[in-house]
């Protein structure tokens, strides 16, 4: 089992228009702690930093200044110690339909990095990309392995995206936004998904959202970020009963009132107008 | 909340998504098999056509004859049988063409692909190296380097060609990369842990493929056009017959003042035949490569019918 620490994390990015250079903190002095079995989300609007903070995790964008640390030691950036990082943290990407190469089979997509970790050699791999598929609710079988990401449904792809990041056998998983791109029918299935698999797998988990209700729904602290900085932290009911920050209480006041809706919803019901199929009652969801 | 909804991939039930199942065993695109029909035919010319005509340089005594039995083609001014010298001259301009666009495609590949992707110094470099290359005018250092080199190969000329002529596929390539290097997919392949030479060659080289053909193709047509012009004004290869060889020598002797129109037709129609057929391929090979194009107009048409059908069966 394997802790992740972020400690003080900053990224400044140096733009360039012309000769006149200006600096972007997109990141300044996070910290948190990623624990087997917890989930921490990673709340706030637009461009506050969440996404560059999931690039810094993911070590495609370096830090400029703090340091992070796997079970307390500081973590490798290249060579052996970058592909033993690698091994330890994956990461399900926020759009499934660029996330997948359109040219390769979906097997190709599970396959590989089954033989790049060594969890497999090429002649047992199918099989265990067939158990990957099979975990994450997808038909495992030779005709979906061999389908290409253009013929699957956002959902399905998303699915094939975690089994995916799964197959390095990770203990720390970084979900940026991973359902924002989704219709809103299949959110929940994936959102259960990926809970089910942190809990199988005791997996640490940075769940990064805009959305709070699923944020105090899926995990167990929260940070809120506005402009680069954790303004609010604390446990998940906590921070969404009782928000501390003048900020936290406009996020959650701009998030849809379910009540209305609800209420909506049933006099819509009632007039008998017709709506889409994830709108009409669904009891198998609750 | 424990429910996780199950996707399974449902089989087809309307006819409309049968028929699409079925399109998948497609028929190749009709611009496709007449380009290759026509480039197929100008190639077996090329390969057969030399082992059966008589020696293209044996000079008789019947010059400026038209088309017979004896000269299929006529024969040019010395007496030279025009269809041998036109199987000869295939097989050169085909052979230019190919060498010049196999080292266009290496040296465009090279610099467009790896600077683009590793972008920095090294990009810059690549860059700027490329952006003169591109300036430089092609026929002037053609016709430049062919005067001064006394033995003008067959090499020789085609690395000239080739060293004119990549550039501009390179830009393309590059900006081509840089788009793709920072895609989803190629972020996630590095997380997966795969190395930089496997993710160029096998994350983001397929998905250059549409663009790589289509300049290999054009880099074929302008090779053999841009030989056929060097031959033209005398600077060609040396001892390697050409179709711009053949109408260099059907300038000189005087083959259009005396009407000997069976001179300069064959080779100046084979040119056109050849750039016409490359074209076609081009056309269709991105709908061939690119997975999501793959038969689409077909599957429209099909999708279509079996919705007439339905609705006539209705």
């Amino acid at each position: 089992m394997t802790t992740l620490t972020a400690q003080d994390l900053d990224k400044t990015y140096t733009l360039r228009s012309g000769l006149r250079f200006s600096q972007l903190r997109a990141v300044n002095g996070v910290s948190f702690e990623l624990r087997p079995g917890r989930t921490v989300a990673l709340v706030g609007q637009s461009g506050s930093g969440k996404s560059t903070i999931a690039k810094l995790l993911m070590q495609l964008e370096r830090p400029t200044s703090g340091s992070l640390l796997l079970d307390g030691k500081p973590i490798g950036r290249r060579g052996k110690a970058l592909a033993d990082y690698r091994h330890q943290v994956q990461m399900v990407f926020q759009d499934p339909f660029a996330s997948l190469n359109p040219y390769h089979s979906i097997g190709h997509h599970l396959v590989r990095p089954l033989i790049v970790h060594g969890r497999a050699t090429s002649r047992t791999a199918p099989g265990a990309a067939k158990e990957l598929l099979d975990r994450v609710n997808l038909p495992a079988d030779d005709a979906f392995m061999a389908r290409r990401p253009h013929e699957l449904s956002g959902g399905q792809r998303q699915r094939v995206a975690i089994a995916r990041a799964l197959a390095p056998g990770p203990t720390v998983l970084v979900a940026d936004e991973p359902v924002s791109m989704l219709d809103v029918s299949v959110r929940l299935g994936v959102l259960n998904l990926l809970a089910r698999l942190q809990r199988e797998e005791e997996l640490a988990m940075l769940y990064i959202t805009h959305d709070l209700a699923t944020a105090r729904h899926f995990s167990d602290e929260i940070l809120v970020m506005y402009r680069g900085e954790v303004v609010e932290r604390g446990d998940a009911d906590e921070v969404i009963l009782n928000p501390q920050q003048e900020f936290t209480r406009k996020l959650l006041a701009a998030a849809p009132e379910p009540g209305t809706n609800q209420r909506f919803l049933a006099e819509a019901r009632r007039r008998g107008v017709p709506m889409p199929d994830h709108l009409a009652p669904q009891e198998d969801l609750a | 909340m424990t429910t996780e909804t199950t996707e399974t991939a449902a089989p087809p039930t309307t006819t409309a998504a049968i028929a699409t199942t079925r399109a998948r065993r497609r028929r190749p695109a009709p611009t496709l098999v007449v380009g290759v029909g026509i480039v197929l035919v100008i190639v077996l010319f090329g390969l057969i056509g030399p082992l059966l005509v008589q020696d293209p340089l044996a000079i008789g005594n019947d010059g400026m004859q038209p088309p017979s039995a004896a000269h299929l083609l006529g024969t040019t001014q010395t007496g030279q049988d025009v269809l041998a010298q036109l199987a000869y001259a295939t097989r050169g301009s085909l052979l230019v063409g190919v060498l010049v666009a196999v080292l266009a495609l290496f040296l465009s590949a090279f610099f467009g692909i790896l600077g683009g992707y590793l972008g920095g110094w090294l990009d810059e470099g690549f860059s700027l190296f490329t952006n003169v290359v591109l300036i430089l005018p092609g026929l002037p250092l053609m016709i430049v380097i062919g005067s001064y080199v006394e033995q003008r190969g067959l090499l020789l000329i085609a690395v000239v060609l080739a060293i004119t002529s990549w550039a501009a596929s390179a830009r393309v390539l590059r900006s081509q990369t840089l788009s793709i290097r920072n895609r989803d997919y190629v972020q996630a392949a590095k997380i997966a842990g795969e190395k930089p030479w496997r993710i160029i060659s096998v994350e983001i080289l397929p998905n250059l493929l549409p663009v790589m053909s289509s300049g290999f193709v054009f880099a074929l047509i302008s090779a053999i056009l841009g030989e056929a012009g060097l031959s033209f004004i005398g600077l060609g290869v040396v001892g390697t017959q050409t179709w711009g060889s053949m109408l260099f020598y059907a300038q000189n002797g005087q083959a259009l003042t005396l009407g000997g129109w069976w001179w300069f037709v064959p080779p100046g129609f084979l040119i056109a035949a050849l750039g016409c057929g490359l074209s076609l391929i081009n056309f269709s090979i991105d709908a061939i490569i690119n997975p999501r194009l793959r038969s689409a107009p077909a599957n429209a048409r099909r999708v279509r019918r079996a919705e007439k059908k339905e609705e006539a069966a209705a």
